[in-house]
């Protein structure tokens, strides 16, 4: 290496306290590489004058001018007389360039112990979810006033991008939501045949997967679907929309971006998530009947006679109560997020990620409170 | 036919920085360009001008391989960049061009010195304590702030971020830069001293500058040669021989009450 730098670099003490700091041949990247170390090292050299000698130099980039001039710098700051000689002027004048005002910013964070740390993250991320919870009740407000302005005829329903968003968040949605239901319900009704059997009570399996299904399976399976699906284009397609600052231009057009862009995917999620958990419901015992037919050696007229004395009308009415809550909690936390994204594509990813966990953690939670709730009332 | 040859055989330095051979560009049936042929030599600043939807950025995406031609040969550094097959030219010639983006191109999710930093990192062997400084060197080169180096692009302004995507095509020290409408979007102090900047470098590391713009002070002040597009060609020749040149959309271009202003107050300081 230094054998190299040899040919760029030559330094010669000469009489008392100076050196002749000689550069040669292409002081460029790969140079400036090279040399950084040893440029380094003649940077903390005594010396009381410095004469720099750029005859043999044949070309210079801004990286090379960079370690050069950097070293210069330094010499001269402890002290040091810096004479320049023989240096082509345009050379010099890259040289000259290269000095950066001093600033006082430091080039890395100063860090601070581990604890210290913890204990400020936590601290962040608590008022950072106490905001979102207060950001997300003035959201929730702001629709109800908007809706509210709908229903008085003090703004107008957007019919056609309403009827998108059905079809878009509803009818599209019918066979993954049909799939999915079907499927937990086979795997329910069999996993309870197989445990049921043991008692010789494999009949009661009809009422297993007719209450789990209609109260709970079909409802939270399909909210978390939707979440998923739509919830993220909701805030992917409005997020993307800030980046284009086609919101702000929505606003300078006197157009409330609420009324266009929120109003039309949350009442269309309200219309459609209660229609796809019942078409969920169906399709969960669907399953439930192949199972039986298949497993239990039932006729499908048993299975639904079974059926109609398992459940009443609440194990059914309950599920499909919950339906348009979900709706609103998963359209609301989507569309406040997009409105959230700021800047960057990151963001739209961040805001995205946001979106869909926080609506299935309160999809859940609210499905907590409703079970409570239902059964202190006793339905 | 001789005066060719010996172009060739010449040694690599002497060879034009772009060559391009009867160039064809298409979009379906839409013919942007046809049989142009462009040489830009080393070291000097070109212009590009033309009307809008006559190609100009189309071009420079050609000769640096992002845009496949329908016809004709690009050679850029030497090296053919139309050539099927292989490595992607633009990967071949990394860090020996730059191209700066008309918005900037940034990468957003990355802060000003990140994205300065990244040719570097993808170049690797430049040790950390260097990258910082040239990103710093860079950022002060075109004219930021310090603390610009530490901001994200969606924080900066649109200059701001035309500044720093400059000091990212600039990173490498590439012999070749490519700016698209550099001084579009700069207040007049800014687009001048962005001006200076491309003559500073273009003098000290010979760099060859190619820039689509329609800033006619840039035009007249840094330009060596002004390419004009026009008939799906493109002329070349200083700005002195154009303005004499017959056809009605140059005469139209340089003799508008816009370029008499520009070109009288750059012939005063020149």
């Amino acid at each position: 290496m230094t054998g190299d730098n040899a040919r760029f670099l030559n330094i010669q003490a000469s009489g008392d306290d100076s050196l002749h700091v000689t550069v040669s041949n292409a002081w460029t990247l790969d140079a400036a590489i090279a040399l950084n170390d040893q440029m380094r090292e003649l940077a903390r050299m005594p010396a009381a004058s410095v004469t720099l000698d750029g005859a043999g130099l044949t070309a210079l980039d801004s990286a090379g001018a960079w370690v050069l001039g950097r070293t210069m710098r330094a010499m001269a700051d402890r002290g040091a007389a810096i004479e320049v000689t023989r240096m082509r002027d345009d050379y010099r004048a890259l040289l000259d360039k290269t000095e950066i005002e001093a600033s006082g910013i430091a080039l890395s964070e100063p860090g601070s112990s581990a604890l210290v740390a913890l204990l400020g993250r936590t601290g962040a991320s608590v008022v950072s979810s106490l905001t979102i919870g207060a950001e997300l009740l003035g959201f929730f407000g702001l629709t109800l006033v908007t809706l509210g302005r709908i229903l008085v005829g003090r703004a107008r329903v957007r019919w056609i991008a309403l009827l998108r968003q059905v079809e878009a968040v509803g009818f599209d949605a019918l066979p993954i939501v049909g799939l999915l239901c079907f499927l937990v319900g086979v795997v329910l009704a069999y996993m309870g045949a197989l445990q049921l059997q043991r008692f010789g009570a494999s009949i009661l399996t009809v009422n297993l997967v007719g209450v789990s299904v209609l109260r709970e399976i079909g409802v939270l399976l399909t909210a978390i679907i939707v979440a998923g699906r739509s919830g993220s284009a909701f805030t992917a397609q409005i997020g993307t929309m800030k980046v284009n600052q086609e919101v702000d231009a929505m606003e300078t057009l006197g157009l409330s971006p609420v009324d266009v862009l929120v109003i039309p995917r949350l009442v269309a999620l309200f219309i459609a998530l209660p229609l796809l958990v019942f078409f969920g419901d169906m399709m969960g015992l669907l399953g439930g009947a192949v199972i039986s037919v298949v497993y239990l050696d039932l006729s499908f007229g048993q299975f639904l006679v079974q059926l109609k004395d398992a459940v009443d009308f609440w194990d059914f009415g309950t599920g499909l109560l919950k339906a348009p809550v979900f709706a609103y909690v998963i359209a609301l936390v989507s569309c406040h997020q997009g409105l959230q994204v700021s800047g960057s594509a990151e963001s739209v990813g961040i805001r995205t990620t946001a979106s869909v966990v926080q609506s299935i953690f309160l999809v859940i939670v609210l499905d907590a409170v409703f079970a409570i709730f239902f059964a202190e009332i006793g339905i | 036919m001789s005066a060719t040859e010996t172009q060739e055989n010449s040694p690599r330095f002497e060879q034009p920085a772009i060559k391009v051979r009867g160039l064809r560009t298409q979009f379906g049936v839409q013919v942007i360009h046809d049989g142009l042929d462009l040489t830009v030599r080393r070291g000097e600043v070109i212009g590009v001008v033309g009307g809008s939807g006559t190609g100009k950025s189309v071009l420079m995406r050609t000769i640096i391989g992002l845009q496949k031609p329908a016809g004709g040969e690009v050679e850029l550094l030497g090296e053919p960049i139309t050539a099927g097959g292989g490595e992607p030219a633009t990967r071949r010639l990394r860090g020996r061009f730059g191209m700066m983006f008309q918005d900037g191109a940034l990468f957003s999710s990355q802060t000003v010195a990140q994205n300065i930093q990244a040719p570097m990192r993808e170049r690797g062997g430049i040790p950390d304590d260097l990258m910082v400084e040239l990103a710093r060197l860079k950022i002060q080169m075109v004219g930021l702030p310090p603390e610009a180096g530490a901001k994200y692009p969606s924080e900066l302004s649109g200059g701001m971020r035309k500044r720093a995507s400059l000091a990212r095509a600039l990173a490498l020290d590439p012999q070749v830069v490519f700016l698209d409408e550099p001084t579009a979007g700069l207040d007049p102090i800014g687009a001048a001293a962005f001006d200076d900047l491309i003559r500073d470098l273009q003098a000290s590391l010979k760099l060859t500058v190619v820039m689509v713009t329609h800033d006619l002070d840039s035009l007249a002040a840094i330009c060596d040669r002004i390419a004009v597009l026009i008939d799906k060609k493109i002329i070349v020749d200083t700005l002195a021989a154009l303005t004499r040149h017959p056809h009605p959309w140059i005469q139209d271009y340089f003799h508008g009450p816009r370029a008499r202003a520009a070109f009288a107050a750059g012939g005063s300081e020149g």
